[in-house]
């Protein structure tokens, strides 16, 4: 069971939140000229790597924001925690 | 005679307390304090089961969670609990034991029959046998499920109750040995909340197992005095009988305390279980060692157990199981089971396949006149009706043979011991590295994983010795509490006494015996349970499963219910020698949780029966109950489905539901509808992205449909979206999108566009919704509002905030069913008042009140979607004929760019048509497939399927109607199409315009 | 490779079990081989022995970092079954249903195919037409099926709970479908590839691709490198990472799946029985545990724990429906490493490296289709162009939006 610590409002169970896969994927706005490959790539294809993944949470039973998290998800180690629009932070090499 | 292998004194029994007990229905009597186990072995019942493959009678070998042979069915139906530990079970009075997996009775079972083929019988034979002829497998197969399992499932309901706590420890110590309770003090002098767990219902672990002194007096006065101060502590919880079961990731752990298991069943009014879920700062690792089995011939027989168990049998309960003693050991722990047998003037000899012993164990065993058989070892076990001898032959010199003649020495009672293992289970759950310990040939705990702190400390960290143990135990307990963030030291005990510790110890993985291992009728033992030899492990080897889980699980070593608590570095020995490396290099498998078997009603609490899952109840919903509606479950909502008249089934009911509506007036609970409230001066844009048409234009007071995409331009959503004011927007969603809805337009407000001003808020909850429609539902509701319903003034997709029977209201003139209607919207807690009202008003045009299943029929006449039915998320607006509704202007919305994809703009997508059956009184089953080319029999290409299907009385004066999305629909408007039931009939439909009342529209408008 | 039979028990067991022969060889690898195989789960195995069996390629290699059927492969509930919604997924579980019935006999090993009947309840009116629909499809698709009342249900499952929360309304019965022995999958097809010439090579990883001018030239071990002409990638969990190795990205996410067994008991479970409407799926092995999966976490994971939430969900529901199980108790429980895909279908394709296949995304319920999976790949690895059932499972579907999707259609657990 992991344990969460919502930038807005402190450390919490796992159980109140939400994961909803990799951050930092940014819309395309001038998707006309995008060619279907791309934009598959953008809707489907996830980088899913085996260590540090930037990653997107809600506080669903809290304030129901979203957050950021950076996780190892070799391990299940936690990183850090960071608000939406905020950059991400630099972590250690991947393990 | 009762008990007569109870000790004239000792023991932490109460003597004072008979309890009478059954086995098998044998009347017996132990004593409170007593275990199952103790109790019949107080009783001389040593034949307790049979064994898993082979049907072997097996007896105890354990005094604790390691027994693996002593699993019991207790009590009847519908108490009744299967695989009863019988040495973790406290007696209580009346308490009823089975023995299991025996036919017909535990001394005379049938398939022990097993036993005499049990040569052909190896490890993985199912995997080389039975496949001739293929079809006779279900047939063996069969018999293969009857033979095994081991107890038998309650048939009737759970009558007890469990429940769960949440706490917060900051050290949480699990184990109540010396190391436990010394730990626990260290850290609850500091301040600390601490949590002490203990398995069973007594704490002092390996204390009240022996003799030892503590400060120049029996231990147990240590025990009290601990146990006094800590209870005295605020902040210290003392939990016994509670089973630490599972360590998960950032120190969560879970474990059951049994409440009422100690108690007659149905006696208690309190939870049988409760399961603790616990968030720990640090955690203690206090959980001791089990000693491990010889593995030698026969060593299975009842009456053979593990010499600590003998030791702790005549200590903590007063019972020596036996007159005639004999101790088979590689080291020196073992010799306190002997010598204190000894004491109570039963006649013990020592077997040690060493070539000489530690000096103290060696002169205190002779000193109480004990024989010592060095370099020897059991080679053969004579059992019949009980434990009768065993033979005792010398080693040869590298231990792999014996040699001269065997030396029967008479006895009742084997105690082996073949080391100790830490219990590392815990450790090992929470991702921790083990470390080897050479001289004792055992793994103790290593580097722990960063995310679960937590420390080890005594026996389960490889401090066999109880000094060790309790400074081990001290210090942890002060480091943990220090680690948590409080100021803490070390307590200390001066004297104590030694321990024999494990000395020297020979390992010798398999005891050789008179004949090649695996051969002969002798069987060597690791893993007992599930009836696994050692010439099991090394046929896994010779046919290639070395890895250490392909050997595990070809033998299924280890995967008993006591997941290998005796057999797994057994097992790991055998391996090693017989292919010449050390342990280390075999490996070793993954402990799983939980620790100790957990029922299912711990795990679930209070999460069952009317707690299950939350039941929605619209504010209408009582009334809907007294007139006899019939209710369906959409979602967590009861909805009610149709209101039945006396005499009639749903399809009459909703037949004159139908007719009514049309002909005049009919009322529907609307409320379950998803509903959101958004305001802000981006509301208007974030519409524009959400829906496929245009919304930058809607004034207030008026109404518009939508439709949602998900990005892959599938659709996922619709309804109808009201504009109350400037920048202010009331949405509806279907009644099972609602949370997704929101959500996901929170995910994109939060995540992609949080610069935009718009503020979302659900309002499902707040608004009751009573949607009148028909001819007469402006006359209806006239006659309650102050609001002009004036056609020319409040016209369709219009909403006007008013009174209604008194009532704030928000009316929107809107309709799913094509007649003139009109939604009223009031706070919630008038919804019944409001529905009573209109239900009133309405009387003089015989309003009929209809539900789910009449809306269905209505919606389906005028073509309206369902999502999720008539779509499937794998559906454009266009496959739905909506192109009307995707703007074609907007530079971008949701879902857009998917629409311009090769598969999407293809030829020949499924879309959605309407269907007339040739025949109009039959009414397709929803889901039947429309054939391309209709063949006596499957396989048959299909081209689509029916989506809605219903008998529609205001069709042609009552025929069926269908909706169906088919390959390339809107080419083949007018064509016949052929569909087959399952059944094989053939039904023939006229692909139409899905539209089948009012196409202009006129009524809605009306 | 010695026949296995009674026979040869009885004769083994004259000689107290001593003669015999490994199952599978344990080569050094070779420096080159035809096709190498990544992963040694059942359906890299798989692959593995039909490439020999019925492509005449017997050059091959599998190679896996751990040991064989170390994954998924040894961590399902072995439910095996084929009633699928679409016509493209229809024809390849039921492909694979097909293989399955004659399996033990084909390899020799017994694999403990077991048609006991896999059971879908309907809970809700919107259950019953999903289970209708696809009910529908999958008859006409040839997988006999039916569909049950509640009282015929009853009879089947007397110990089941009707009236709950959410009461049982019908249920779609597919009598074909049942389990088989998770671990005797791999074994057999491992013995019957070796027996046939294929190498396998157990605790060796593969670290890396030779890619020259877009082409895979061989793979990178923890070995060595291993020249080949064409790899088939059959990682399972672990694929995001291999397709990294080759700089390649999958349209896949892996989460973490749970299962947990209870103690043995007597049998009470004969058939399969799953429920999307209450979140549950029970069977009962023949060792007399009742197995049970659990859904997925919702995070992504490579560390093959679940949380314990997750747990309490599926067993909240299994007592819902079963509520003398409530004194059952949990033995064990394991987490796998699903690689799932947004349509729930695998992919089964060549990629933009030439000569690379991948087979992956099985998600949640990959056993079931083992062998036939491993068949239509094969075939596509022995010609270098898909076999036409593997052809829909292409990647291009991401692309071209022609997804195979079993999620959105019937929202079944898979």
């Amino acid at each position: 069971m992991l344990i969460l610590d919502c930038p807005w409002c402190g450390t919490r169970d796992q159980s109140e939140f939400h994961c909803h896969g990799e951050a930092h994927i940014a819309r395309p706005t001038d998707t006309e000229k995008m060619d279907d490959k791309a934009w598959g790539e953008y809707v489907f294809f996830r980088t899913n790597p085996k260590g540090i993944h930037y990653e997107r949470w809600t506080h669903d039973h809290g304030c129901k924001r979203w957050f950021n998290a950076v996780r190892n998800t070799a391990t299940d180690e936690f990183l850090a925690f960071y608000k939406p629009g905020e950059k991400a932070p630099a972590v250690g090499s991947d393990q | 005679m009762s008990q007569k292998f109870r000790l004239p004194a000792g023991g932490r029994v109460n003597r004072s307390k008979l309890l009478n007990f059954s086995f098998d229905g044998q009347q017996l009597q132990g004593y409170e304090g007593d275990t199952l186990a103790s109790a019949l072995l107080a009783n001389g019942v040593h034949l307790i089961g049979r064994s898993f493959k082979y049907h072997r009678p097996r007896g105890f070998m354990a005094a604790g969670p390691e027994e693996p042979n002593a699993l019991m069915q207790l009590e009847k139906d519908p108490y009744t609990q299967p695989n009863t530990r019988a040495t973790l079970q406290e007696l209580y009075e009346d308490l009823e034991a089975d023995s299991q997996n025996r036919w017909p009775s535990l001394k005379l079972d049938i398939s022990a029959v097993n036993s005499l083929v049990a040569r052909a019988l190896p490890a993985g034979f199912y995997y080389k046998t039975f496949m001739a002829p293929a079809k006779m497998w279900m047939t063996y197969e069969k018999i293969i499920r009857k033979a095994a399992g081991l107890g038998v499932s309650p048939k009737a309901p759970d009558p007890d109750w469990y429940d769960h706590r949440h706490e917060y420890p900051d050290v949480l110590v699990v184990g109540g040995g010396p190391a436990g309770l010394a730990a626990a003090l260290s850290a609850g002098r500091s301040g600390a909340r601490v949590i002490l767990v203990e398995q069973t219902q007594e704490f002092g672990g390996s204390l009240l197992s022996d003799n030892a002194e503590i400060e120049g007096a029996p231990a147990q006065q240590w025990i009290d005095a601990t146990l006094a101060e800590l209870q005295s502590m605020p902040e210290v919880q003392l939990l016994n009988r509670t089973t630490l079961t599972h360590y998960l990731d950032y120190n969560y752990l879970t474990a059951a305390q049994h409440l009422g298991d100690h108690m007659k069943p149905g006696t208690s009014k309190g939870p049988r279980q409760c399961l603790w879920k616990l968030r720990a700062k640090r955690v203690v690792l206090a959980t001791g060692a089990y000693e491990r089995p010889l593995v030698f011939a026969d060593n299975d027989r009842p009456g053979v157990m593990m010499a600590n168990a003998i030791r702790t049998f005549q200590h903590r309960y007063g019972v020596l199981p036996g007159r005639e003693l004999v101790v088979f050991t590689n080291n020196d722990s073992a010799y306190s089971t002997a010598i204190d047998a000894a004491g109570t003037g039963a006649s013990v000899t020592i077997v040690d396949c060493r070539k000489a012993a530690g000096d103290i164990a060696q002169s205190a065993a002779s000193g109480v006149g004990i024989e010592i058989i060095l370099n020897s070892a059991i080679t053969g076990v004579k059992y019949s009706s009980g434990l009768k001898s065993v033979d005792v032959m010398s080693l040869n010199a590298d231990g792999t043979g014996v040699q001269g003649q065997p030396r029967v020495i008479n006895c009742d009672l084997v105690g082996s011991s073949g080391g100790w293992n830490p219990v590392l289970n815990l450790h090992s759950q929470s991702k921790g590295k083990l470390r080897w310990m050479e001289a004792e040939q055992t793994y103790a705990p290593g580097v722990t994983a960063s995310i679960n702190p937590s420390l080890s400390a005594g026996a389960c960290n490889g401090a066999f010795d109880l000094a060790d143990c309790l400074d081990e135990g001290f210090a942890a307990g002060a480091k943990a509490a220090t680690e948590a963030g409080f100021e803490a030291i070390a307590g200390s005990v001066n004297a104590v006494t030694p321990t024999l510790g494990v000395g020297e110890l020979r390992a010798l993985w398999v005891v050789p015996c008179d004949h090649p291992l695996g051969q002969g009728k002798k069987k060597h033992f690791h893993e007992f349970q599930n009836d696994a030899t050692a010439a099991d492990l090394l046929l896994a080897q010779r046919e290639g499963y070395v890895s250490v889980e392909h050997t595990k699980r070809y033998t299924t070593t280890g995967m008993a219910n006591d997941q290998g608590k005796t057999s797994n570095i057994n097992a790991l020995g055998v391996v090693a020698q017989a292919r010449g490396e050390s342990i280390p290099q075999v490996g070793i498998t993954t402990f799983r949780p939980p620790f100790e078997p957990l029922t299912f009603g711990a795990i679930v609490g209070q999460n069952c029966k009317d707690l299950f899952h939350m039941v929605r109840k619209t504010p209408m919903h009582s009334w809907a109950e007294e007139q006899g509606g019939v209710f369906e479950d959409v979602g967590d909502w009861k909805r009610t489905r149709y209101y039945p008249r006396a005499g009639e089934d749903m399809h009459a009911a909703v037949y004159r539901e139908c007719a009514q509506v049309r002909q005049s007036v009919g009322m529907f609970d609307g409320s379950t509808l998803g509903k959101i409230d958004i305001q802000g001066p981006d509301a208007a844009w974030l519409l524009n992205m959400l829906y496929t048409n245009a919304w930058l234009k809607l004034a207030p007071g008026k109404c518009r449909y939508g439709l949602m995409l998900n990005e892959h331009g599938m659709v996922f959503d619709d309804g109808v979206t009201a504009c109350i004011a400037e920048n202010h927007y009331h949405m509806t969603t279907t009644t099972g999108g609602a949370a997704r809805v929101l959500g996901w337009i929170e995910e994109w407000l939060q995540t992609e566009w949080p610069e935009k001003k718009v503020w979302c808020t659900s309002v499902s909850e707040q608004w009751a919704v009573i949607a009148i429609n028909g001819p007469k539902a402006r006359e209806v509701l006239a006659s309650l509002t102050d609001i002009d319903l004036d056609a020319e003034s409040f016209k369709f997709m219009d909403w006007r905030a008013g009174k209604v029977a008194g009532v704030d209201a928000r009316v929107y003139r809107i309709s799913f069913t094509g007649e003139c209607a009109y939604e009223i919207n009031v706070p919630a807690r008038y919804g019944r008042h409001v529905w009573e009202q209109v239900h009133a008003a309405g009387q003089p045009h015989d309003i009929v009140p209809y539900g789910t299943e009449t809306m269905h029929v209505l919606r389906a006449e005028k073509g309206f979607i369902i999502v999720g039915q008539d779509s499937d998320g794998t559906m454009t607006p266009h496959d739905l004929a909506m192109d009307w509704i995707v703007s074609k202007a907007k530079p971008d919305f949701l879902g857009k760019r998917s629409h311009a994809r090769a598969d999407i703009t293809r030829e020949g997508r499924k879309q959605l048509i309407g269907l007339l059956t040739d025949d109009p009184q039959v009414v397709l089953p929803e889901g039947t497939h429309i054939i391309a080319e209709v063949k006596p029999a499957p396989p048959m290409k299909m081209l689509g399927h029916v989506t809605s299907s219903y008998m529609s009385p205001n069709v042609d004066g009552g025929r069926s109607i269908a909706m169906a999305v088919l390959k390339d629909g809107f080419n083949r408007m007018g064509e016949s199409v052929d569909l087959v039931l399952l059944d094989g009939t053939h039904v023939t439909a006229k692909v139409v315009d899905p539209v089948f009342v009012d196409k202009e529209g006129l009524r809605s408008r009306s | 490779m010695s026949r296995y039979s009674i026979v040869s028990l009885l004769r083994n067991s004259l000689s107290y079990h001593q003669n015999w022969q490994r199952a599978w060889r344990s080569p050094e690898p070779k420096k080159r081989y035809k096709i190498i195989i990544v992963g040694g789960g059942g359906h890299g195995l798989a692959t593995a022995y039909y490439l020999a069996k019925e492509c005449g390629i017997t050059d091959v290699a599998v190679i896996e970092k751990g040991w064989l059927g170390g994954g998924n492969t040894g961590r399902n509930t072995t439910i095996v079954r084929s009633n699928y919604l679409w016509d493209e997924s229809a024809a390849i579980y039921d492909h694979a249903m097909d293989l399955w019935k004659g399996l033990s006999q084909e390899l020799n090993y017994n694999v403990m195919y077991s048609p006991r009947g896999v059971l879908h309840l309907a809970h809700s009116v919107s259950d019953m037409q999903e289970i209708w629909r696809r009910g529908n499809a999958i008859h006409h698709n040839n997988i006999a099926s039916e569909f049950l009342d509640p009282e015929q249900v009853k009879g089947m499952v007397p110990f089941m709970q009707m009236e709950g929360r959410y009461p049982v309304m019908g249920a779609l019965l597919q009598k074909a479908g049942g389990t088989a022995r998770h671990d005797a999958v791999a074994w057999g097809y491992a013995r019957a590839a070796s027996a046939l010439g294929v190498d396998i090579i157990q605790e060796t990883e593969v670290t890396g691709f030779d890619i020259k001018n877009g082409e895979v030239q061989g793979v990178r071990t923890s070995r060595g490198d291993i020249a080949c002409e064409r790899v088939g990638v059959v990682a399972a969990g672990h694929s995001s990472v291999v397709a990294e190795m080759a700089g390649l990205r999958l349209p896949l996410e892996s989460f973490p799946l749970q299962a947990l067994v209870s103690e043995p008991i007597k049998p009470v479970v004969d058939t399969v029985i799953m429920s999307n409407g209450v979140h549950a799926y029970i069977s009962q092995s023949d060792k007399g545990e009742l197995v049970i999966g659990a859904s997925s976490d919702a995070y992504n994971s490579y560390s093959q724990r679940g949380s314990f939430d997750i747990i309490e969900d599926t067993l909240q529901a299994i007592c819902e429906l079963y509520p003398q199980f409530s004194r059952m108790r949990m033995l064990r429980q394991w987490g796998g490493i699903v690689d799932v895909t947004v349509d729930r279908s695998p992919i089964i394709s060549k990629t933009d490296v030439k000569n690379l296949f991948f087979n992956c995304g099985w998600g949640t319920g990959g056993f079931k289709c083992t062998p036939g999976s491993g068949h239509v790949f094969a075939h596509s690895l022995a010609k270098g162009e898909m076999h036409p059932i593997a052809a829909p499972f292409s990647i291009d579907r991401f692309h071209s939006g022609a997804l195979v999707d079993e999620g959105a259609a019937s929202a079944v657990a898979h």
